[in-house]
């Protein structure tokens, strides 16, 4: 998995104009009472390093591993997701669908970019992007083929638009070859995009 | 009055390919995270609520040019500007210089992580039975409306199954426009890609489900 570090870009010396605009705006804010500064550094390591997909793997791993979690979190998401810790903002309300040979889920927003947060953090670039929001609930084999997959024509894709407050997690399938791994072991192979159903699980043994 | 959502993207013919993006820092640069969490910190004030934020966003008329906290940004100006909270001469100045307006909260470094664990939960007791059951079917309002809504223009007129009653929830279309919750029913619905797409359907097993309010539905 390759590691995206700020080290990129905040190398560069001169701040560009958003830079100056946001930190104009900030200073106004708390200048004025509205906005907490040590609340800002708190909101940002949280979604920096406390909340983000490696929550939803072990909910998936979970699911793979418990039957009687499975069956909670497919019935109950947000309860049985909620006991795991992982609750709250953009997350409020949660559904768990489930991938099968039969049927593959894909999760979009096609009128913003809803996202379940505290399983998922938040969302990579091409989710919120134009041409996935646009394709996907059309041509949701194209947008899989954009990210090397492709699924047998007798499988469904059914495609869930989150237009209200509920969010959706994908569990997708357990691959072959994992029978005795722990929890940790299966979370590891889960990947983000395995959960929003545009990816698949990696294959044991597979490099990140 | 016309109101022209820019956000309402599904369907929308593009060749664009999706780029895949590996896993890892949900910011590419310092400002997006500055922008994102003062975004937070003022929607935790009460001044607004997140429907009147994403009315606030799809309306900017250079939505499709800005990235994604781009439009967190300028959606934050409109709505400070609207309430007087920011005026244009502070912004222009880079700091304040109107006596600052009363808040219903601030959002203290201490209560972060409770305001997000507790989030913003729309769901409300029921005052109505639901006025459909699971395995109905349904259309949906053909017509467009001159306000901030949840309904795609995608779906808009369609047929569907009612395949899941969500409970009562704040109905977006009202709390957008500052009318307050009014609750109602609100139902995964799940259609098919022939009625979605008709000739331009890509007959490739796809089904579609999307949570619509009940005043978004007739009997069909």
């Amino acid at each position: 998995m390759s590691d995206h570090h700020h080290d990129d870009h905040e190398d560069h010396s001169e701040l560009g104009a958003m830079d100056l605009r946001v930190r104009a705006l900030e200073t106004i804010l708390a200048a004025k009472g509205y906005v907490d500064p040590a609340a800002l550094d708190i909101l940002i390591d949280t979604y920096q390093t406390r909340i983000g997909p490696r929550n939803g793997a072990r909910v998936v791993a979970r699911a793979w591993l418990d039957p009687a979690f499975r069956s909670w979190v497919l019935t109950d998401a947000t309860a049985a997701i909620a006991s795991l810790g992982y609750l709250g903002r953009q997350g409020e309300h949660m559904v768990a669908v489930e991938n099968t040979e039969a049927r593959h889920n894909m999760v979009v927003c096609t009128l913003c970019s809803c996202y379940p947060w505290p399983v998922l953090g938040l969302p990579p670039v091409w989710y919120k992007s134009a041409p996935y929001r646009s394709r996907v609930v059309r041509d949701p084999r194209g947008v899989l083929t954009d990210f090397g997959i492709t699924l047998p024509l007798t499988t469904e894709i059914r495609v869930w638009d989150s237009t209200a407050e509920v969010r959706y997690l994908v569990i997708p399938r357990r691959p072959a070859g994992t029978d005795g791994l722990g929890e940790a072991e299966l979370a590891a192979l889960v990947t983000r995009d395995s959960m929003i159903g545009a990816g698949l699980v990696r294959a044991p043994g597979a490099s990140a | 009055m016309t109101y022209v959502s820019h956000a309402d993207l599904g369907g929308r013919p593009t060749d664009e390919p999706v780029k895949p993006e590996p896993e890892g820092d949900p910011f590419h640069a310092r400002w997006e995270q500055r922008a994102h969490a003062i975004t937070l910190a003022m929607g935790a004030t009460g001044a607004w609520n997140i429907d009147m934020s994403r009315a606030a966003r799809e309306t900017l008329a250079d939505y499709a040019a800005l990235d994604y906290y781009g439009k967190w940004f300028e959606g934050l100006l409109v709505l400070l500007r609207e309430r007087r909270l920011v005026t244009v001469g502070e912004l222009a100045a880079g700091r304040a210089l109107e006596p600052a307006s009363p808040l219903p909260r601030v959002l203290a470094a201490a209560d972060v992580a409770a305001v997000l664990a507790r989030g913003a939960p729309t769901e409300r007791k029921a005052a109505v039975p639901p006025r459909f059951a699971v395995g109905q079917r349904v259309r949906t309002r053909a017509a467009a409306v001159p306000h901030h809504t949840r309904l795609p223009g995608y779906a808009r007129g369609k047929s569907g199954l009612i395949e899941r009653n969500l409970g009562v929830h704040v109905f977006a279309d009202a709390h957008a426009q500052g009318q307050g919750e009014q609750p109602q029913w609100l139902y995964t619905v799940a259609f098919s890609e022939d009625e979605l797409w008709g000739a331009r359907a890509t007959r490739q097993g796809l089904t579609l489900a999307l949570d619509a309010w009940e005043p978004y539905l007739e009997p069909a």
